[in-house]
C-alpha cells in the first residue's frame, strides 16, 4: 500500500477575528473581571479576558468564556408577562411595558400612600445594591436587602466589627510575598481568577499552601497540605492554633498594643451596667495602664508603656483588666488545647501543633523587611516595612454556619496575634478598606410613614441595642426581622426568611413582594418546596397570603411561575452598570478601582435593564430624588443616574474622572462625560497607591489621608483592631438586664451567650438540637468552578461539564454502609428526604457528604427539556434544609427561630445533618423530590436540539 | 495510509506544557477553547442535545478529574487532555485519505475537513482519545493549536497563543517551540521534569506534562510545654512593649 503524500491544504492563518471590539465587565459570576468582546457580523464572536484589567489581567475562567451561550440562551424572557392563571401554574399573557409599568406603579403607589413597609423589596446577586438600596430608602420601606444574608454576612460583619475590613473579596493575601498561606472554606466564585493566579504564584515561589476544607476539590487539590476538617469546627481549630501560639509565647505583642486594643482596659464589675465595657476618660477615650507612670492613660498615646497583664484600680475606684489578659486567660485554658479539640475537628492534635509552629516559624523567623519608609498615624517615620508573611483567607465554609460570625472573628484574632494584617507577606485590605469599626451609620427602618422616605439606608451597622429596628413594643420593624433581637447585627438582612414571614404575616402582613434576580422558588431558598407552597397559599377569603409578587429576571427561572408580574431584564452584554465604590468595587490592595458595564450588543427583544425600570418607576411614583422640582423624571436612564447621582456632595457611584473637567478622582462634582471616559479606558478606573501607602493602611498616615481625600473614610484616624468587641458586650449587657432596650425573655439567654466580646466556638445549632445517631453525617455543598448557581447549569456549554450531580461520600464510610458508586440513596434530615445517586471518594472528611451546588433544576425550567439530566438525576440539597431551627425550649410559644447565626442572621446552610440509606428495590431511577414540569411562558419556543454556533454560512 | 513529512530544516515543534502542580480543574481552558474554535478553523464545534438529556458536543480540550491514592495521601488530580501533536501520530498514518496530516513547518496535526470521509479510523488509532467526531458534519475535528490565532496578524503579537494558554488563570498552560532549547517550554520541561504521556506507545507526543511540585515545609519545631514561673500569664506581666 502506498502512503499518501500530498501538498498541505492552504489554510487561512490570519482570518479576521472581529469587525468591532468592545470592553465591558463580566457577570458570569461575582468576580467582575474585565472582558474584551469581539463582535462579528452583529454577533458575539469571542469573549476574552482584558489583559489590562486589574482584576483578571487577561485571563478568563470557564464561566466567563461561556458568556456567548448565556447571552443567546433560549431561556431569555422576551416581553413583560402578567399572570392569568393560578399562581404557580405558569399561565401568563404578554403585555406591553406601558401596561406593566402602570400595574407596578399602581401596586407600589398604593402601598407607598398607605403603609410603605408593606413593600418587601429584595434583590439577589444584584451588583447595584447601592442603587437598589437607595431606591428602597426613597420609597420609604425598611424592607430591603440583597442576598448577602444567605451568603457572606458572617464574614462581612465578623471582619468589619473586628479589623475594619473582611475576607471574601474585600481582602487578599499578599500574593507576591506570602510564604505561608492558610485557606479555609473558600468558595470558587468570588475573586476566583485572582485566587487561582495567586496560588500559582505562591507555588512557583515555593511558599507553603495549606487548605482547610472538608472536601478536597478545586484549590484544595493543589494545596501542599489538605486538612479535611469536620464542617462547623473551624473556629475550634483556629482557637486551638491561638492556644498554641499563646502557650509557646509566639505572639507579636508590640503589634497587638500598637494596632489592636490588646492593652485597653475592660471594666470588671460583675452585674453592673458597665461590666465589660472599656474604661474611658472624660472625653470618652479608652484607657490603658501605663507602666512608666503607673497610672491609667489614653490608650491611643504614642509613648505609652502599656500593661497587658494585671488587674488595676481606676482613679474612680473601679477595677479593670487589659483585653490581652482576658483573651489569654480564655484561650490558654485546657479546653482549647489541640488534644482537647482534635476529635471534634477531625484533625490530629499533632497536626494542629505543627501548623501553629509552622505559622510561628514563618511569621517570626522568616520576617520580610522592605526598605520602604512610611509614616504612622502618630506622625512617626519608620525606615522599613516589616512583614510577617503568613496570609490567611477564608470564605463560605466559615460563613455558612450558625457559629460563623465568631469563627470569623477568631480568624482575625489569629491574624492579630501573628502580627499579620496588612503587612508585607500577610493578608491585606483591598480598597476601600480598612474603614472605621463599624464602617457606617446604623440601619434606618423605624417609623415607616405614608409617602415618606426613610431617613437613612436600610442596611447599616448597629453599635448597640439602641440601634435595633424595633417598634416601641419590641416588634421587629422589618419583615425579615433583621436588626431585631433574633439577629441584631444582620448587616445584610435575612432574605431567607422573607417569604415564610410574609406568608405567616409575621411580624406583619405585606402587600407587594418585589424581587430581582433571586431564584427564591428554587436554589436560593432553604426548603424550596415550602417556599413554593407559601408563594401560592391563599387565606380563608381566597386571596393569596402574599397578595402581589413582582419579579425581574433575564431568564425563565424556577421563580418566574410564582410571580404575578414579570419585568424581563437584559443580559449583561446589553446594559449599563456601575461596579460602584458605594457597593462592591474592584479595588485591590494596590488601591481603589471601579468599573462599568456598557451595552456591547443591541437589544433584540422587548426587555429592559432592571435598573432602568427602577429609575422609571421612581419617577412615576414621584420618589424624592427621582423627580425634578417640576415633577419630571430626574434621570433619563440608569446610565444618567450613574454619571450624575451624588450620594453626598462630590461622591457618586463612580470614583474616576469626576469634576466638570474629569480631572478629579474619588471626590468631585458629577461629570456628564464620565461614562465615556470609562469606555475610553476599557470600562474601568484604577488608582495605584504609592509604595509608602501600600501596607499598614489601618495606621498609615499618608494612606489614611489619601483615603480621606478620596471619600473612603470620614476621618484619617487610626483604625484600631477590636480583639475585644465592646459593641458585642453592649448587647450582652442588655441581655443581663441593663438599659432601656432589652431582649424578650425567650431570647435573653441566647443573646447573653452569643454576644461574647471575645470569639467563642459552639456546636452548630442544628447539630446541637438533633439526635446525633439519627443524623450522623454532615452535608454541605461546593461551588463547581465552572458554574455560578443556576445561571451556569442552563448554559449549553457549561451543562456539558456538569449536567447532573452525585452525593459524594468518604469511601470508608460508604463501604461501612454497604454502598457502591451509583447506588441510589435516600438522604434524610430532620426536614425531609431526597433521593439521589452516590459516589465514593477519598478526599472528603470521613463524616461528611457533599454535592455540587445548584446543578439540580426543576423540570422544564430555564427552557431545558423536561427530561434534562438536571431534573432527572440532578438534585438540590436545599430540599432537606429547613429555614427554621428545630423547636427549642424557648420556642414553646410557637415562635420560630431562623436557621441562622444568632449574631448576624447568616443562613446556616452548612449546619445540615443527614443520614444516608440505600433505597428499596424499585425506587431507583430518578431523583426526588421531583416537581411537576413548569409551563413555558407564551411564545418561548422549545430550545433547539442542536447548536452549531459559529457555523460558517 | 498517510505519510508523516520529514521536518524541514529549522522547522518548529509547537506544543503545550501543562502544569499539573497548579491546575485546579476550573475548565477555563476547555470552555475558552470551545468559544474560540466554534467560530474558528474547524467551525462549528457542534453541540447535540444542547438543552436536552445527555448533552454532548465537540470539545478540543477536556478536563478530567480523578483521585489517585488512598486516604489522607490521596491526590485529587485535574487532568486537561487535548491532542498532543505527536511526532509520529498514529492518527495521521492511519488516515486513508490524507485528511489527517502533520504540518512540516511546525508539527501541528490537523484535519482537512474537505478530504475527511468521517471513517473515524484516526479516533480508533489515537491512544489519547484526542479526536472529536462531529456527527452533524460527519467529519473528524480536533485541537488545531489555534492555528488561526498563533500566526494571525489581526491579533496583537502578545496574544498569538492558543486560547487555552491565554485564558488559563493558574498559569498552568504554556505554548512554545520545543525545537528551541531556549524557549520557555523547553526550559520548563528540563527544570520541572516534564514528561510524556504513555511514552511506551511510541508516538512521541509533543505536549508535555509537569508533575506536582514538592513544597518545602517551614522548619517548624513545636516548642515544649513550659512550666514554672515563666509560664502562663505571668511571663507577660513585666514585658516592656513598644507602641
Amino acid at each position: 500500500m502506498n502512503s499518501i503524500t500530498q501538498p498541505e491544504p492552504a489554510i487561512d492563518l490570519s482570518p479576521a477575528v472581529s469587525d468591532a471590539v468592545k470592553f465591558t465587565t463580566c457577570y458570569m459570576c461575582a468576580c467582575r473581571c474585565g472582558i474584551k468582546v469581539h463582535l462579528k457580523d452583529g454577533a458575539v464572536r469571542y469573549i476574552q479576558g482584558n489583559p489590562n484589567h486589574p482584576v483578571n489581567k487577561g485571563v478568563l475562567c470557564g464561566k466567563g468564556s461561556a458568556g456567548i451561550m448565556q447571552h443567546y440562551s433560549p431561556a431569555r424572557l422576551t416581553k413583560p408577562l402578567l399572570r392569568v392563571g393560578e399562581r404557580g401554574s405558569g399561565e401568563f399573557k404578554e403585555i406591553e411595558w406601558d401596561e406593566a409599568l402602570g400595574i407596578a406603579q399602581k401596586w407600589l403607589g398604593d402601598v407607598r400612600a398607605t403603609d410603605p413597609k408593606k413593600l418587601a423589596f429584595f434583590t439577589g446577586r444584584d451588583q447595584s445594591q447601592s442603587f437598589t438600596g437607595w431606591w428602597a430608602k426613597q420609597f420609604g420601606t425598611p424592607n430591603f436587602a440583597a442576598h448577602g444574608g444567605f451568603c457572606s454576612v458572617n464574614m462581612a460583619a465578623g471582619g468589619l466589627y473586628t479589623i475594619g475590613g473582611s475576607f471574601w473579596e474585600f481582602g487578599e493575601p499578599d500574593w507576591e510575598r506570602a510564604k505561608y498561606f492558610l485557606m479555609l472554606g473558600v468558595a470558587e466564585d468570588h475573586d476566583s481568577n485572582p485566587i487561582k493566579a495567586g496560588i500559582a504564584g505562591l507555588k512557583q515561589r515555593g511558599a507553603k499552601f495549606v487548605s482547610v476544607n472538608p472536601v478536597k476539590t478545586g484549590y484544595s487539590a493543589v494545596a501542599d497540605e489538605w486538612v479535611g476538617i469536620r464542617p462547623g469546627t473551624d473556629g475550634l481549630f483556629v482557637l486551638a492554633l491561638v492556644h498554641e501560639l499563646l502557650r509557646t509565647d509566639k505572639v507579636d505583642l508590640d503589634y497587638l498594643v500598637r494596632y489592636a486594643n490588646a492593652h485597653w482596659l475592660v471594666i470588671r464589675n460583675p452585674g453592673g451596667a458597665d461590666d465589660g465595657l472599656f474604661a474611658r476618660d472624660a472625653a470618652g477615650k479608652p484607657l490603658a495602664w501605663d507602666r512608666t507612670s503607673n497610672a491609667a492613660a489614653d490608650a491611643g498615646l504614642a509613648g505609652l508603656n502599656p500593661a497587658v497583664i494585671g488587674e488595676v484600680t481606676l482613679p474612680d475606684g473601679r477595677r479593670a483588666v487589659p483585653v490581652f489578659q482576658l483573651m489569654a486567660e480564655r484561650y490558654m485554658a485546657p479546653e482549647y488545647a489541640p488534644a482537647a479539640v482534635a476529635d471534634r475537628c477531625g484533625v490530629g492534635a499533632e497536626t494542629i501543633r505543627r501548623i501553629a509552629a509552622e505559622m510561628a516559624e514563618v511569621a517570626f523567623n522568616q520576617t520580610i523587611t522592605l526598605d520602604q519608609p512610611w509614616t504612622d498615624t502618630w506622625g512617626r517615620r519608620h525606615e522599613t516595612m516589616v512583614g510577617r508573611p503568613v496570609a490567611i483567607h477564608a470564605m463560605r465554609g466559615i460563613s455558612a454556619h450558625s457559629n460563623g460570625f465568631h469563627t470569623c472573628r477568631a480568624l482575625h484574632v489569629l491574624q492579630m496575634l501573628l502580627g499579620a494584617i496588612d503587612t508585607p507577606g500577610s493578608w491585606r485590605y483591598k480598597s476601600p478598606y480598612p474603614r472605621p469599626i463599624p464602617p457606617g451609620p446604623p440601619p434606618a427602618g423605624k417609623n415607616a410613614a405614608p409617602n415618606t422616605e426613610m431617613p437613612g439606608m436600610a442596611l447599616g451597622f448597629p453599635q448597640g441595642p439602641e440601634h435595633l429596628l424595633l417598634d416601641d413594643d419590641g416588634t421587629p420593624c422589618r419583615i425579615d426581622k433583621a436588626y431585631s433581637w433574633e439577629a441584631p447585627i444582620s448587616a445584610h438582612g435575612l432574605m431567607h426568611t422573607v417569604i415564610a414571614n410574609a406568608h405567616a404575616g409575621d411580624p406583619y402582613k405585606i402587600d407587594v413582594l418585589f424581587m430581582f434576580m433571586a431564584n427564591m422558588a428554587w436554589n436560593s431558598s432553604m426548603n424550596p418546596g415550602d417556599a413554593m407552597r407559601q408563594l401560592t397559599d391563599k387565606d380563608e377569603t381566597g386571596e393569596y397570603r402574599i397578595p402581589k409578587i413582582i419579579y425581574s429576571d433575564a431568564f425563565f427561572s424556577e421563580t418566574v411561575p410564582y410571580a404575578d408580574l414579570i419585568l424581563p431584564d437584559t443580559t449583561y452584554l446589553e446594559r449599563w452598570d456601575a461596579i460602584s465604590v458605594l457597593d462592591r468595587p474592584i479595588g485591590s490592595s494596590h488601591g481603589p478601582a471601579d468599573a462599568i458595564r456598557q451595552p456591547v450588543v443591541p437589544l433584540d427583544r422587548d426587555v429592559r435593564p432592571f435598573q432602568d425600570v427602577l429609575i422609571d418607576l421612581g419617577a412615576r411614583l414621584g420618589l424624592p430624588g427621582f423627580v425634578t422640582a417640576a415633577g419630571g423624571a430626574k434621570f433619563a436612564s440608569y446610565a444618567d443616574y450613574i454619571a450624575n447621582h451624588e450620594r453626598t456632595p462630590g461622591v457618586g457611584p463612580l470614583a474616576g474622572w469626576r469634576g466638570a473637567d474629569g480631572q478629579s478622582h474619588g471626590k468631585g462634582a458629577a461629570n456628564p462625560d464620565q461614562l465615556q471616559r470609562y469606555v475610553d479606558n476599557e470600562c474601568f478606573w484604577r488608582f495605584e497607591l504609592p509604595p509608602e501607602q501600600a501596607y499598614f493602611k489601618h495606621a498609615n498616615k499618608d494612606y489614611l489621608d489619601t483615603a480621606h481625600a478620596m471619600g473612603m473614610v470620614g476621618a484619617a484616624n487610626q483604625i484600631v483592631f477590636q480583639l475585644y468587641s465592646e459593641h458585642l458586650q453592649k448587647f450582652r449587657l442588655a441581655a443581663e438586664g441593663h438599659g432601656p432596650v432589652q431582649p424578650p425573655e425567650r431570647l435573653r439567654e441566647r443573646i447573653r451567650t452569643y454576644f461574647d466580646p471575645l470569639p467563642i466556638w459552639y456546636v452548630p445549632f442544628e447539630q446541637a438540637a438533633i439526635e446525633q445517631a439519627a443524623y450522623p453525617l454532615h452535608a454541605i455543598t461546593q461551588r463547581p468552578m465552572p458554574m455560578y448557581h443556576s445561571w451556569g447549569s442552563q448554559n449549553a456549554w457549561l451543562r456539558q461539564i456538569y449536567a447532573r450531580n452525585h452525593l459524594y461520600m468518604n469511601r470508608r464510610m460508604g463501604t461501612a454502609l454497604g454502598l457502591v458508586d451509583d447506588d441510589w440513596v435516600w438522604v434524610t434530615s430532620r426536614n425531609g428526604k431526597l433521593k439521589c445517586q452516590i459516589r465514593l471518594m477519598e478526599g472528603v472528611n470521613h463524616d461528611t457528604v457533599w454535592t455540587w451546588n445548584a446543578i439540580g433544576k426543576r423540570s422544564g425550567a430555564w427552557n431545558l427539556d423536561k427530561d434534562a439530566n438536571e431534573s432527572e438525576q440532578g438534585f438540590l440539597l436545599n430540599h432537606v434544609i429547613s429555614e427554621w431551627l428545630p423547636a427549642q425550649r424557648g420556642d414553646a410559644d410557637g415562635t420560630r427561630t431562623a436557621n441562622a447565626d444568632p449574631v448576624t442572621g447568616q443562613a446556616a446552610w452548612y449546619d445540615l445533618r443527614v443520614r444516608v440509606e440505600k433505597v428499596a428495590v424499585g425506587e431507583e431511577g430518578r431523583t426526588a423530590p421531583h416537581f411537576d414540569t413548569v409551563k413555558r411562558p407564551p411564545r418561548m419556543m422549545p430550545a433547539a436540539r442542536t447548536v452549531r454556533y459559529g457555523e460558517k454560512t | 495510509m498517510t505519510s508523516i513529512p520529514t521536518p524541514l530544516a529549522g522547522a518548529k515543534k509547537l506544543g503545550l506544557v501543562i502544569d499539573l502542580d497548579t491546575c485546579v480543574g476550573c475548565h477555563a481552558c476547555s470552555v475558552n477553547c470551545k468559544e474560540w474554535n466554534t467560530s474558528g478553523h474547524s467551525a462549528p464545534l457542534t453541540d447535540r442535545n444542547a438543552y436536552q438529556a445527555d448533552p454532548d458536543g465537540v470539545w478540543f480540550n477536556r478536563v478530567h478529574t480523578y483521585e489517585a491514592g488512598e486516604g489522607q495521601a490521596s491526590r485529587t488530580v485535574h487532568f486537561p487532555r487535548s491532542c498532543l501533536h505527536c511526532e509520529t501520530p498514529a492518527c495521521v498514518t492511519v488516515c486513508p485519505t490524507g485528511a489527517s496530516y502533520k504540518r512540516a513547518e511546525d508539527g501541528i496535526v490537523l484535519v482537512d475537513a474537505d478530504s475527511c470521509i468521517g471513517c473515524q479510523l484516526c479516533a480508533w488509532a489515537c491512544p489519547y482519545g484526542a479526536r472529536e467526531f462531529d456527527v452533524d458534519d460527519g467529519v473528524m475535528k480536533k485541537c488545531t493549536m489555534c492555528i488561526d490565532r498563533i500566526y494571525n496578524e489581526n491579533i496583537a503579537e502578545a496574544e498569538r497563543v492558543p486560547a487555552c494558554v491565554s485564558t488559563c488563570p493558574a498559569s498552568a498552560r504554556h505554548f512554545g517551540d520545543f525545537n528551541d532549547p531556549a524557549s520557555a517550554v523547553s526550559r520548563l520541561v528540563l527544570e520541572r521534569g516534564g514528561y510524556d504521556l504513555m511514552p511506551e506507545m511510541g508516538y512521541r507526543p509533543t505536549n508535555k506534562y509537569l508533575p506536582p511540585r514538592k513544597a518545602a515545609a517551614p522548619a517548624a519545631v513545636v516548642p515544649a510545654a513550659e512550666t514554672g514561673a515563666g509560664s502562663g500569664l505571668l511571663r507577660w506581666l513585666d514585658r516592656a512593649l513598644s507602641r
